[in-house]
């Protein structure tokens, strides 16, 4: 090691400190990207997870959704069944990386490796920015293996780059969102096999109250009053707009995701410290 | 700022003029609940010394050092870190530290080399100096030829060695360690610190330890303060400590001296046992 990094004094000078806090906001997209390159490094490594996550969605499109495209039992209007469902299914493989993501932050908790981020110059909300994305990084590489999926089964999607962008950009905000959620009941419960009881316990409420399997106009009233305040339908809604051109509601859905992952951010952040003790 | 600075140096008599010391914590109190895990402490650690924090568990080291290291608030009482008041300049602390938690905290998914990257990056090592930092960090804990491979393909004493290198690549000032060495074999022990002990001698940087091990305190460390139930129970160089209790005592007779023989399950028995019940006998005739 060079010494010559400590031969200046670290003096107590408010310019010090004051460049330091300049430093941290300036740093805080870079921090971001960390994360989300060190997901990428650790999938790279171990890419099992990708192939195992692949074969729920697979029985949801085979089994699900061939049978109820032949039963035509579901109004979807001019689309065939599949390619209604394709699109919720590519949200729920998102939602269920996700969802499952605060087990990660308890692992490290437990493991050390929480107290040692906590211990860089990295501030809270830039950490769980940072694992939000990372959960995004992973959502969106599972989505590529369902849409491609989709496709072998005869889906037909859109043929716009800018759209496919525009659909990660939906994937990556909804998973996002849904990480923050699943480190918020991480940083309430602090133990794994409870956050995991929680995260079977909301998953599939959270699937079944969406626009995911069927459109909301067949819901009853209840539920109808449930997947309005569902993020998953903001995201079904605007990955159908998106990817098979289904009347969307584009700048809402996006208003609406942007909102929650900020709002999440902010929560689950405030959580932090709790998991550090 | 300039507060701090001066009650820094005002620890120290006589030396209005020279820097801050390392670390400065005066009447801390840190309670859990009704529990009081630290009961008004005082310390000053100089710059550049090694620095140990010996103690039965529960002793209250652990936390000492976390509210040092800005992981826990200073509820009561005064920690600055190179003049820097801990509860105040909390970005300004972490950037002077490296933390050697005491678990094995290693990101077992990922090599050796990007698991000291991933730090790298944290405490904002400049892009172009990144790979040469990285790798200088790496080959000083002696992992260079190891460092593409799984950290969970790694020995104990390698991933001991691997924690060290993340810290490092920050160039800290102030090193804290908290149980360096749990749990390995004495050569891998020996490794760990022979390292540190280099490191510190080229670089200058300030050392904080906690550690079980009685005679690594005694060979390694400049200065030593004995906690037991959340107080500081004695101060100074293993030496002067030693020759307070009586010719031939060694630092583990200061520590059952303070503690009232409360030695830990993980330093009884064994040889060690073997070798103070030994002392003991030499010393009765």
């Amino acid at each position: 090691m060079r010494s010559a990094a400590l031969a200046a004094p670290p003096a107590g000078s408010a310019e010090l400190v004051e460049l330091g806090r300049w430093r941290t906001i300036s740093s805080f997209p870079r921090r971001v990207g960390t994360f989300c390159l060190v997901e990428l490094q650790k999938l790279s490594h171990d890419r099992s997870e990708l192939v195992t996550r692949a074969i729920q969605p697979i029985l949801w499109l085979v089994i699900y959704g061939e049978t109820f495209n032949r039963l035509h039992a579901i109004p979807t209007g001019n689309v065939p069944y599949l390619t209604f469902l394709a699109p919720g299914i590519i949200a729920q493989s998102g939602l269920f990386v996700a969802i499952f993501y605060g087990i990660q932050i308890i692992w490290e908790r437990d493991s050390g490796i929480l107290t040692k981020l906590l211990v860089t110059p990295t501030p809270r909300s830039a950490l769980i920015c940072g694992k939000a994305f990372s959960a995004a990084i992973r959502a969106i590489a599972q989505v590529i293996v369902v849409l491609v999926l989709s496709v072998v089964l005869g889906v037909r999607f859109t043929d716009s780059p800018a759209r496919i962008l525009g659909a990660f950009a939906v994937v990556a905000l909804g998973a996002a969102f849904f990480a923050c959620l699943s480190i918020t009941v991480a940083g309430v419960v602090l133990r794994r096999e409870r956050l995991m009881g929680i995260g079977q316990m909301i998953t599939m409420p959270l699937f079944f109250a969406s626009s995911a399997l069927y459109p909301v106009s067949v819901m009853p009233g209840w539920l109808k009053v449930l997947s309005k305040v569902n993020p998953l339908t903001y995201e079904v809604d605007a990955l159908r707009g998106l990817l098979i051109s289904s009347p969307a509601h584009l700048g809402l859905d996006f208003g609406v995701l942007c909102g929650t992952v900020v709002l999440g951010i902010a929560v689950s952040a405030s959580l932090v410290n709790r998991l550090a003790r | 700022m300039s507060d701090a600075a001066v009650v820094g140096a005002g620890i120290a008599p006589g030396n209005g003029d020279l820097p801050p010391p390392a670390v400065v914590v005066r009447d801390l109190r840190h309670r859990f609940g009704s529990h009081v895990a630290v009961d008004g402490i005082d310390l000053t650690v100089k710059r550049g010394e090694v620095f140990g924090l010996l103690g039965p568990n529960g002793a209250g080291k652990t936390t000492t050092i976390r509210i040092l290291n800005t992981l826990l608030p200073v509820q009561e009482g005064h920690v600055e870190v190179f003049g820097h008041d801990v509860s105040r300049s909390t970005m300004a602390v972490r950037r002077l530290l490296g933390y050697v938690p005491q678990q094995l905290s290693i990101e077992a998914a990922l090599t050796g080399r990007e698991n000291v990257s991933w730090f790298a990056r944290l405490f904002d090592v400049p892009r172009r100096e990144r790979r040469s930092r990285v790798d200088d960090a790496l080959e000083t804990m002696g992992l260079g030829d190891a460092a593409d491979r799984i950290a969970g393909t790694y020995s104990g004493g390698m991933v001991r060695r691997l924690e060290p290198a993340q810290a490092l690549v920050n160039r800290p000032r102030l090193l804290v360690l908290d149980e360096p060495t749990v749990g390995l074999d004495p050569i891998a022990r020996d490794g760990v610190w022979q390292r540190v002990e280099q490191l510190r001698r080229s670089t200058g940087m300030t050392v904080i330890a906690t550690t079980h091990y009685m005679e690594e305190a005694d060979a390694l460390c400049d200065r030593v303060a004995l906690m037991h139930l959340g107080m500081l129970r004695a101060e100074g160089t293993p030496e002067q400590l030693e020759q307070e209790i009586g010719p031939d005592a060694s630092l583990e007779d200061v520590f059952r001296h303070f503690t009232g023989g409360s030695l830990d399950d993980d330093t009884k028995g064994g040889l060690r046992e073997v070798r103070s019940a030994r002392r003991t006998a030499r010393r009765l005739g």
